[in-house]
């Protein structure tokens, strides 16, 4: 057994009877809309990050197709032909709304709102309103930024990296940049505020609401996972949230904080005097980083949940793992600088950040030692939850691989703001976090929803979007070789450039066509949502507390009594027990019974 | 197709056992004190009280990177040497609006003292104290800005000022946040805290944007003379 | 003595090898496409033209065997465990991880990639971290939403005072030269930027507007310009020929359209250039 078994997670006499407030809420605006329901809120992040990744395909869809015929007519856009400035804004929309309501909201206060208090036992977050408030917070922050799109200049053309002066000057230094900018800081505070408020919620549950008998050590690892991300969470966001107000002050109200003197733009000089466009960027990318890591540790948490239940063993190196999450949490908040190597900023520091990134691949490369080690020698049943999570770690590895070069910086010095880097980014962070999301999707959907998703086209999606994934991003490592440069909205003014236009086009056809095949998924989610096959409690046999409960949960999660925790997290196929799975609530006397 | 002997291993841990060494382990509804939680620490939740506490705490740790944020920020900007870097005189009234939000952490300190030895009318008063005090530490920042006004010295005018009205502003929005939070908790019963708990926590908020106010004093000193 | 282990399952697959085989079958093709596009160079950038760029192909080789071979052998880890370890009805190995083998792995893995960062310092060091040699031809980089301008000091080796105000690109003096400075009458302002071959050249890299990049594939070199900065980079070309300049740094709306040549000729069509543009003044 774990160690620490006998330590009580919290004091008994802080333990507490499931609270009678939360009987069923009436009426349909307290049930769905503002519900204190931490499962409510949770489906709520989880549809508007599908609602967002839709969006957010659609436009990379767009993008793909101008890069490949840009003088193609359009009918839907304004002139017929997309400008540079159109193709920018989708750029810039693109990567934002990926970034943040995409892979910032569904793993984390998606899944995570939906399933850690499950987990641990617990009836309801810390503060089920805080909850609700920064659900709501988060799709104002996202009708916020689907109005840079409406609004009159058209949407911010800096890229979702927003780098003064381009985002700091207003309208003089492209289209885009007026109100458009503006409402696109706008949306960022408000979705920094919503994020720090959820962040809050998640730690409070985990440090104090855990079930008796849930020690640290017994949690699940998407609870640590949950736990590492709150907690970069609310350390990071409030730094953007700085930098944020500090470059709307200097859009509006004539401050200098990272606009220099002497500018002159369009013929025009400048009034503003003293800033470091250099400034915003540490701000933007102290935030940034840990962003990524953000965007990814929940996925690690469900691939290892997923890899144990399907393979019938423990996790391997539990302590590891958890240990690896808490690395790679830290250490993030200090790498910063691999994103500023040929910034400006000294190339000493650049050494120095170097050093440290190459660093985080440890923890990193730990992770996917010991998942294969949870693999090795297990019984591996290939239903999708699992594909999705074998597929998670083979594009992490490949996504983590290409970040070994970004992270030296003479190599950078090459490869900085090339395709090589759209490649990286995209296979960690648009695959292999996209298929964490797919595989928590499929794994907890009879959970959630108390129906079961069809496997043959679970699978048939699994297997198209693997292909297809690989198809559209390992290309793009060649182009960024070649020195294809990224945020181009058209290659035909560079002669070299030109000439990888037939690696684009490859790519461009893999990207239709992987997201044709996500229809499948889409499908398959509606279809088995209305008319799926009942769901049993515990459809995979798995371990953790979630499956002790009826699917979907009943509004306090465990029907009036809660948990107590006996065990670890993994016990599959222990010696000894007549089943191959011990759930966490089974008591050693209990145990005995089957063994 | 739920097999018997998998079903009865699967509810057994959640089964409430007569006699069983579980203690408090499996509680039912309705056990103990009004049914909400066997030592009557539970809140209207049936939340451990200390939740409360770890969030505020929690929350402070948020808001203080968004000020660490603004301080490097600062102390970036004054080291790039610009020429447009000019020292900023400390309004006087700060030293007074300082000793006044010293004394507010005095009074809701002893509010609280007041409220643990069962003196109700005494903590009232000194609640009461608290938040006139934190009123009029934000009319004398107010009368700060005004003093800066008066020397012509806009948020836009040098970066020193900017970084004052920034810093002022945002600890300003958080201690009015703290003054409404103070009036609502004091005149309402809490659904859903303790009164002890809704001390406590209002006491770590606002000490924690009192010993901010002192750091940000010195910081602004500091920037000045060194 | 172990009582046999039953499992209640109904979702066993005993038999189904099935997605086993064909996700092996992937990540074999996977490994096998990647090995062979990577081995046969068929996208690499166009040899470098300076020591530094010779170093850094030789880091990036260093770090593609290293990539290459954790690739390979973590891809095909995957498929191994997919094939070997599938449910074929035999219970799972109870095993909670094995700490001497994090221990070898995590130092292993330290070892690695630290190593290759301190490997790689060398082409770093080389190219950022020494100044230029005193001889080294200056030449300033001034970098506009969508254009380079290049300045060469003139015979006086001085650059003339530049002034925003004074900007004007319709009237000829896009860097706002100032016309009262005697430095700046002899300074050489041209589009294209040309520099002699095998000679120390230091570009002083500026914007005007907002932040773009100068970027040069043979120099293995790019390096922003910053508005309110002068940063300076040195190389030293030993191949004559014609090289593209792109910006890399996202900067408005023709960000793409910012192009301009990198001429690295023979020392005296250097010189002859250089006369040809004191003549044309």
């Amino acid at each position: 057994m774990s160690a620490g078994s006998a330590v009580s997670a919290a004091p008994e006499s802080a333990r507490r009877a499931i609270p009678t407030s939360l009987e069923a809420p009436t009426g349909f605006v307290r049930r769905y809309i503002f519900s204190t329901d931490h499962k409510v809120v949770g489906l709520q992040y989880f549809f508007l990050s599908l609602t967002a990744v839709l969006i957010g395909v659609v436009l990379s869809l767009l993008m793909r197709f101008h890069l490949v015929w840009p003088t193609a007519h359009l009918p839907f856009v304004r002139g017929g032909i997309m400008t540079p400035e159109q193709y920018l804004a989708l750029v810039t929309l693109h990567g934002t709304i990926m970034v943040f309501f995409v892979l910032t909201t569904a793993p984390q206060n998606g899944f995570g709102n939906y399933f850690l208090p499950l987990q641990i036992g617990a009836p309801e977050m810390a503060f089920p309103r805080l909850n609700s408030i920064s659900f709501w917070l988060t799709f104002a922050a996202f009708l916020c930024l689907l109005a840079t799109c409406i609004v009159p200049g058209g949407g911010p053309i800096s890229g979702w990296t927003a780098y003064p002066p381009l985002s700091g000057l207003g309208e003089v230094t492209g289209p885009g940049e007026g109100i458009g900018q503006t409402v696109w800081i706008v949306s960022i505070l408000i979705f920094c505020a919503g994020s720090l408020l959820s962040s809050v919620n998640f730690i409070a549950t985990i440090i104090d609401l855990r079930a008796p008998g849930m020690t640290l050590g017994r949690m699940p690892l998407t609870v640590w996972a949950w736990f590492v991300t709150a907690i970069s969470i609310l350390l990071a966001f409030g730094v953007l949230l700085a930098g944020g107000v500090l470059l709307l002050l200097d859009r509006s109200a004539g401050t200098n904080f990272f606009l220099p003197a002497g500018l002159v733009v369009s013929g025009q000089v400048q009034a503003h005097a003293g800033g470091s466009p250099l400034l915003w960027q540490h701000l933007f990318w102290f935030f940034g980083h840990p962003e990524v890591y953000i965007a990814i540790l929940p996925g690690m948490g469900v691939v290892s949940q997923v890899l144990a239940t399907f393979s019938r063993k423990p996790v391997f190196g539990y302590r590891a793992m958890a240990g690896s999450l808490c690395a790679i949490g830290l250490l993030g908040f200090v790498v910063w600088g691999h994103h500023m190597f040929v910034s400006g900023m000294s190339p000493y520091s650049g050494l120095t950040f170097s050093l440290l990134t190459m660093s985080i691949g440890v923890p990193s490369a730990i992770k996917t030692f010991n998942w294969l080690g949870t693999l090795w020698g297990g019984r591996i049943r290939f239903r999708s939850p699992m594909l999705f999570a074998m597929g998670f770690v083979s594009f992490f590895v490949t996504g983590g691989l290409s970040g070994i070069f970004l992270g030296q910086p003479a190599l950078d010095s090459t490869l900085h703001a090339t395709y090589y880097v759209v490649a990286h980014f995209h296979i960690v962070m648009g695959v292999a976090a996209i298929f964490g999301i797919f595989a928590a999707t499929h794994y907890w959907f009879p959970k959630m929803f108390g129906r079961v998703m069809d496997e043959t086209l679970a699978k048939l999606h699994f297997w198209l979007t693997f292909a297809g994934a690989y198809c559209i991003f390992m290309p793009l490592h060649f182009v960024g070789i070649a020195g294809g440069v990224r945020r181009y909205a058209d290659f035909t003014g560079v002669d070299y450039l030109t000439a990888l236009l037939p690696l684009h086009r490859f790519v461009t056809f893999a990207a239709f066509a992987t997201g044709a095949a996500q229809i499948i998924f889409l499908y398959n989610f509606f279809h088995s949502l209305r008319s799926g096959a009942q769901a049993p409690m515990n459809p995979w046999d798995a371990t953790t507390l979630e499956w002790t409960t009826s699917s979907p949960p009943p509004i306090d999660n465990f029907g009036g009594k809660l948990p107590r925790v006996y065990r670890g997290p993994y016990e599959y196929s222990v010696p000894g027990a007549t089943v191959d799975f011990l759930p966490q609530n089974l008591a050693i006397e209990e145990s005995r019974d089957v063994q | 197709m739920s097999n018997s002997l998998t079903s009865s291993v699967l509810t057994r841990g959640n089964v409430s056992r007569v006699g069983s060494s579980g203690g408090t382990g499996d509680v039912t509804f309705g056990r103990g004190g009004g049914g909400w939680g066997g030592d009557g620490t539970g809140g209207a939740e049936g939340i451990p009280q200390r939740v409360y506490v770890t969030g505020m705490a929690v929350a402070i740790c948020g808001m203080a990177m968004f000020f660490a944020a603004m301080v490097s920020a600062s102390i970036v900007r004054q080291g790039l040497g610009a020429a447009d870097w000019r020292p900023l005189e400390i309004p006087p009234v700060l030293w007074l609006n300082t000793a006044i939000l010293l004394a507010s952490s005095f009074s809701l300190a002893r509010a609280g003292r007041l409220q643990l030895a069962g003196d109700e009318p005494g903590f009232r008063h000194w609640w009461n104290v608290t938040t006139i005090l934190g009123a009029l530490f934000l009319a004398g920042q107010v009368i700060a800005w005004r003093e800066l006004a008066t020397a012509r010295l806009y948020v836009a005018t040098s970066p020193t000022a900017g970084f004052f009205y920034v810093f002022t502003g945002a600890h300003g929005l958080h201690l009015a946040g703290g003054i409404v939070a103070l009036m609502v908790a004091g005149s309402r019963r809490a659904r859903w805290m303790k009164r002890e708990t809704v001390t406590r926590v209002a006491a770590l908020y606002w000490h924690f944007l009192t010993g901010l106010w002192v750091f940000l004093l010195l910081f602004f000193l500091w920037e000045r003379y060194s | 003595m172990l009582a046999p282990v039953m499992t209640h399952s109904r979702n066993s697959v005993r038999g189904s090898a099935g997605p086993a085989v064909l996700l092996a079958l992937l990540l074999l093709i996977l490994v096998g496409v990647t090995v062979v596009l990577f081995a046969s160079h068929a996208y690499s950038p166009p040899s470098p033209i300076t020591a530094e760029g010779r170093l850094t192909d030789q880091q990036y080789g260093r770090t593609l065997w290293v990539a290459g071979v954790i690739f390979i052998l973590a891809q095909l880890a995957l498929a191994y465990a997919a094939l070997r370890f599938r449910d074929r009805g035999r219970p799972a190995r109870f095993i909670r991880g094995n700490n001497a083998l994090e221990v070898v792995w995590t130092l292993a893995t330290v070892v690695l990639f630290v190593g290759l960062s301190v490997m790689g310092r060398r082409a770093w060091a080389d190219a950022r971290l020494g100044a230029a040699p005193a001889d080294a031809v200056q030449i300033e980089v001034t970098t506009t939403q969508f254009v380079y301008t290049f300045r060469y000091p003139g015979p006086d080796g001085k650059f003339g005072r530049l002034d925003p105000n004074l900007v004007s690109a319709s009237t000829g003096n896009p860097l706002g030269l100032d016309p009262n400075d005697a430095a700046g009458k002899d300074d050489i302002v041209v589009p294209v930027l040309t520099v002699p071959a095998n000679r120390p050249v230091e570009l002083l890299i500026r914007s005007q507007d907002v932040v773009h990049n100068f970027f040069v594939r043979e120099l293995r070199l790019q390096q922003d310009a910053v508005p309110g900065m002068v940063i300076p980079v040195n190389f030293t070309a030993d191949r004559v020929g014609r090289y593209e300049i792109v910006c890399t740094q996202l900067c408005g709306q023709g960000h793409n359209t910012m192009r301009s040549f990198l001429n690295v000729v023979p020392e005296p069509e250097y010189e002859s250039f250089l006369k040809q543009q004191a003549v044309g003044q």
